[in-house]
């Protein structure tokens, strides 16, 4: 016992002057990997779970189309709507922003173009099919339905 | 006169800048969200005016029909179904065909899933039983090289090892998911 009582002597004090400095590179780690978003989405995303999951390979081919109700109903009225960078296109209008997108890509890599649709739950499939025959038109073939994860327990219920 | 402060602690007081940097990291969390960028993966068919004017003859049998009409109710086979999640090993088995049934597919590269929606269906019940339909195949691929449907669909394929499991797994039995036009029937 007197053994350890000789120590009380010591401070208690944990030195936390590095602490400000192991926050300030939690802060800069998380400013530095996140992406701000670069469009604000106007339409309605409530986006469906599935279970059978992939990885989009290499971010800069693809492509974002938003569809679903917009959220100014007043102004826009309730039918589902496709949404390309920041405004409202109809659906003849994808051939051209597809062009557009894949003016954006190095050449070699123009026929990889990936278009990701973020799709509300509630759309129904005549926008969407209107949308995948225009893609098809303009030879972007590779497509991707956005979903989250469906966990095992909400598989269940 | 200045050297009276002289005494006084010269260092700034930097106690409190964890609390400060705590609450900006604390901001940053909570205002960003991370992109989810994982989905169901098709292929759209080309053009159809590319593709040449085959007169593909799909024997009955080969065929594994699902369609859903605009109030989401489900038809598989000719059968009315109510649950969607039996697809998947009904599918399974068109495929695999173990017992040689007369009434399902002739081999697996041979099957051939079509899939019809409607106009009017909702989004929501087509991803869930298009989920289905790929996780069938991802099942059987996963099987057939030692690896579960999950491991086999997260295969990293820029990895040269991983990328030959993934193409054993696929040997022979494409993912042929046909996505036929909605027809605008409704009802």
């Amino acid at each position: 016992m007197s053994k350890f009582k000789k120590k009380t002597s010591a401070s208690q004090d944990i030195p936390t002057a590095a602490l400000p400095d192991i926050i300030f590179m939690l802060l800069f780690f998380f400013m530095v990997t996140t992406v701000l978003r670069e469009t604000d989405i106007l339409v309605e995303q409530n986006i469906p779970k599935a279970e059978q999951l992939r990885k989009i390979e290499r971010k800069s081919l693809v492509s974002y189309l938003y569809i679903g109700k917009p959220k100014k109903a007043e102004v826009y009225g309730e039918e589902a709507k496709i949404q390309a960078n920041d405004v409202f296109i109809e659906p003849k209008d994808v051939l051209l922003w597809v062009a557009n997108e894949k003016d954006k890509l190095a050449e070699q890599e123009r026929d990889k173009i990936t278009i990701a649709l973020k799709v509300d739950s509630e759309a129904k499939m005549g926008v969407i099919s209107d949308v995948q025959q225009q893609l098809r038109e303009a030879n972007a073939r590779k497509l991707m339905y956005n979903t989250r994860v469906l966990t095992e327990q909400q598989a269940g219920l | 006169m200045a050297r009276s402060k002289s005494r006084a602690s010269s260092e700034v007081n930097a106690g409190s800048m964890a609390d400060i940097a705590f609450l900006l990291l604390i901001f940053f969390l909570v205002t960003t969200t991370i992109a989810s960028d994982k989905g169901l993966t098709i292929t759209l068919p080309p053009k159809p005016d590319d593709a040449e004017e085959i007169d593909l003859i799909i024997k009955e049998r080969n065929l594994f029909k699902v369609s859903i009409n605009s109030a989401d109710a489900l038809l598989v086979e000719g059968e009315r179904m109510d649950d969607y999640t039996e697809i998947k090993d009904m599918l399974i088995e068109h495929i695999l065909n173990p017992t040689n049934d007369p009434e399902l597919s002739e081999s697996p590269d041979k099957a051939i899933v079509s899939y019809k929606t409607d106009r009017g269906t909702s989004y929501e019940i087509y991803i869930n039983v298009l989920d289905q339909l790929q996780g069938a195949y991802y099942q059987i691929y996963g099987e057939r090289v030692g690896l579960t449907a999950e491991e086999f669909r997260t295969l990293d394929l820029s990895n040269p090892k991983d990328q030959a499991l993934y193409d054993e797994g696929r040997e022979g039995i494409p993912m042929a998911i046909s996505i036929a036009e909605p027809t605008n029937i409704g009802g």
